[in-house]
């Protein structure tokens, strides 16, 4: 699977986000839902996206598989898979990507299914969409992604019909369904929001191992911090449509460079606890239309400065993790901003 | 799945055994049938004859299950206006209404469909604007109007299609087919389109509202992330989801069309059932409009059930709840 070779091309990451933006034109004006986000996946490593409701991380994980929802679009960046250029590619030539390069998972296992064909049906459609097979060599395929997807009975199985597998089992064949044309990279957008939590961590648990077996790269949004502490390599942290912090996922969760990212983890009691929710922090995120000038994050941060009301800060280099905050700017965050905390 | 069957079977019975009960009342308590048969001046004594032979002066229970008996042998007695047998009479029209409900429904189906499935696939498009646009005028001119605008303009002006009668017919035992001759078929041109065009634009437009709202599901989000074809998510895993209510809807108006051929049929004096059963209603022809109502709800029960079995093709879902289920959970 691992790519092989061509030393130039091995050393750029699998996929490369590069100040990308995603616009909504309304009645009211355009909104700007992602702004400015950058990052990069190296082949076979698992990136955790946290950030709470409306951040942006959906958008831009459809951004990346070029499913966003009209009128949103790509407003500006590029992305690039395998330093190939893949957010301005024709929709057909798009679609060959999809599933057979970059396969995506989304949240609800219940409805990602049609339920007038067996999974069967499914699973070898997709796979002869992408790969040269015979009907019987892709069914074969099949029955062996289920298998190892742990469905028991794959044999059989395979003919059933999506209502008669239960959630857990759903989400297994939503999982095979990603996996089987070979993809480099998942973009797995909550994959467990919608599961019974007592088979949310098997569901994970398998997602992790599959894609370390078969060198996949995957983008794992939720907002599941223990799941991040268990499962990322890295953690990008989003906060209205920029990240405020991305690093190594122990770094990040032992020292946080944002006081963002802070409050997220206040609550973490140990690395390895599931089900730890975002912690609260006081005051809530801005809609998108109010987003206040400088520092996103100004009202809610006990260390803003002056410099935090007008200038915006970009990601910066901060220990280990790069931060969005001039805490880690050698200039600072100015002098002690005036007035109380807003909705403190 | 048997069960299933059986059951509806008996429901089906039960609505035509309702439908009876009204037919039956019609005949007979809708005006005296004696009066129907015999002159102004025939003596009270013969029509009292006329009554017992004909069974009127028995209990009404009795000339009920008699009714019933007799129509389920096709027998409805015979027609007041024309003294003829009253099966004869219509099975000699059904052919001449079943081709052209079939040719009506397969024309709103084979045009209503994909016109429902082009709008619904790309509803901002002009084109799918102005059929939207079109398909209202087409639900709301009454069929008649749209019959004779048809004749007008085909007929009148261009002369390029008949106006009336069923053109060229060939026998085939005692079934008159229209298909069989160029000019036959031309007849059938205007009368098929008069009486589908509804039908048509209703399918158009469920079709249009039910793949807007299919398109919207996640599952053809994740087959879209699966990198399927246009092809195969727009026709197989869209429109396959839209069957389910467009059989419902197409089975219910396949009924209504062999109902409302009627006037369809008397702008195009079509001689279908249809305009039997209006020359009957003029001559308060009892016997005929009891027979019509039969035939009628025959043709509405037993298109029930053909959908309820179409709906085990299409939704696995259904066959799993009625049938025996195929795995555990
Ligand atoms: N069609 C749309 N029109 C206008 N704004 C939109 C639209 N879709 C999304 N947005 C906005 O974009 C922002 C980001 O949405 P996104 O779905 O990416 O959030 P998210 O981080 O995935 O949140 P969640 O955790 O709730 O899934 C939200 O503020 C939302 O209001
Ligand atoms: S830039 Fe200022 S306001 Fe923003 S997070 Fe850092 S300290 Fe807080
Ligand atoms: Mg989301």
């Amino acid at each position: 699977m691992a790519a092989s070779g061509k030393s130039a091309l091995n050393k750029a990451p699998l996929l490369e986000v590069k100040n990308l933006r995603v616009e909504f034109p309304t009645r009211r004006g355009t909104l700007l839902a992602v702004d400015d986000v950058s990052f990069e996946i190296a082949a076979g490593e698992v990136l955790g996206v946290v950030g709470e409701s409306g951040a942006g991380k959906s958008l831009t994980g459809n951004a990346i598989i070029g499913l966003l929802e009209p009128p949103g679009r790509v407003a500006g960046g590029e992305i690039r898979l395998e330093g190939r250029r893949i957010d301005n590619l024709p929709y057909e030539e798009m679609r060959k990507v999809r599933g057979a390069q970059i396969g995506a998972i989304f949240q609800d296992p219940l409805t990602s299914l049609n339920p007038l064909y067996s999974v069967g049906r499914q699973l070898i459609e997709t796979i002869q969409t992408h790969l040269p097979l015979s009907a019987g060599q892709a069914r074969q395929r099949a029955i062996d992604l289920l298998k190892e997807v742990g469905i028991p009975g794959a044999e059989q199985r395979i003919d059933h019909y999506p209502h008669q597998f239960s959630g857990g089992m759903r989400q297994r064949v939503v999982i095979a369904l990603a996996l089987c044309a070979g993809p480099k990279l998942i973009v797995a957008d909550e994959p467990t929001t919608a599961l019974d939590v007592s088979i949310q961590a098997q569901v994970i648990a398998l997602l992790k191992r599959l894609c370390r077996e078969h060198g996949t790269a995957v983008m794992l949004v939720t907002h599941d911090m223990g799941v991040i502490a268990e499962t990322a390599d890295r953690v990008a942290v989003m906060y209205a449509g920029r990240v405020a912090e991305i690093g190594p996922v122990r770094d990040v969760i032992k020292q946080a460079r944002h006081p963002y990212t802070e409050g997220l983890m206040g609550s973490i009691p140990s690395l390895g606890h599931r089900s730890e929710r975002l912690a609260q922090i006081d005051g809530a995120m801005p809609r998108l239309t109010e987003i206040p000038r400088g520092c996103a994050f100004n009202p809610r941060c006990g260390h803003r400065g002056q410099r935090c009301l007008v200038e915006r800060p970009d990601l910066m280099p901060a220990g280990s993790s790069r931060a969005a905050c001039w805490l880690h700017d050698p200039r600072g965050v100015g002098a002690a901003a005036v007035g109380e905390l807003a909705d403190a | 799945m048997l069960a299933f069957i059986l059951r509806r079977l008996m429901q089906s019975v039960a609505v035509l055994l309702a439908v009876g009960l009204v037919s039956f009342s019609l005949f007979r308590y809708v005006g005296d049938p004696i009066n129907a048969m015999v002159g102004q001046d025939t003596p009270a004594v013969e029509r009292e004859a006329l009554r017992v032979k004909l069974g009127l002066n028995d209990p009404a229970p009795i000339q009920f299950v008699r009714f019933i008996a007799n129509a389920a042998h096709g027998q409805f007695g015979l027609s007041y206006r024309t003294a003829e047998p009253v099966s004869r009479m219509i099975l000699e029209r059904l052919p001449a209404t079943l081709e052209l409900s079939f040719c009506a429904a397969l024309f709103a189906l084979l045009v209503g469909i994909p016109m429902g499935v082009y709008t619904g696939l790309y509803p901002r498009h002009w084109t799918s604007r102005l059929l939207q646009a079109v398909s209202l005028i087409g639900v709301s001119l009454p069929t008649f109007l749209i019959g004779i605008l048809l004749i007008l303009f085909f007929s009148v002006i261009l002369r390029w299609l008949p106006s009336f009668g069923r053109g060229e017919t060939v026998t085939i035992g005692w079934w008159t087919t229209n298909f069989l001759r160029w000019k036959g078929l031309e007849a059938l041109i205007l009368p098929s389109i008069t009486l589908g065009l509804f039908q048509l634009t209703l399918l158009m437009r469920l079709v249009r509202s039910e793949m807007l709202e299919v398109m919207r599901t996640d599952y053809i989000k994740f087959a879209r992330a699966r990198g399927l074809t246009n092809r195969a998510i727009n026709f197989g895993h869209a429109l396959k989801n839209t069957l389910v209510p467009v059989i419902t809807v197409t089975g219910l108006q396949l009924g209504s069309l062999i109902a409302f051929a009627i006037v369809t049929e008397t702008v195009f004096a079509w001689p279908g059932v249809g305009q039997l059963f209006i020359q009957s209603v003029q001559f308060s022809d009892i016997p005929v409009m009891a027979a019509y109502l039969m035939l009628i709800g025959l043709f509405f029960v037993i298109i029930n059930l053909v959908v309820d079995l179409l709906y085990f093709v299409v939704d696995p879902r259904l066959r799993g709840q009625m049938g025996r289920r195929a795995g555990a959970h």
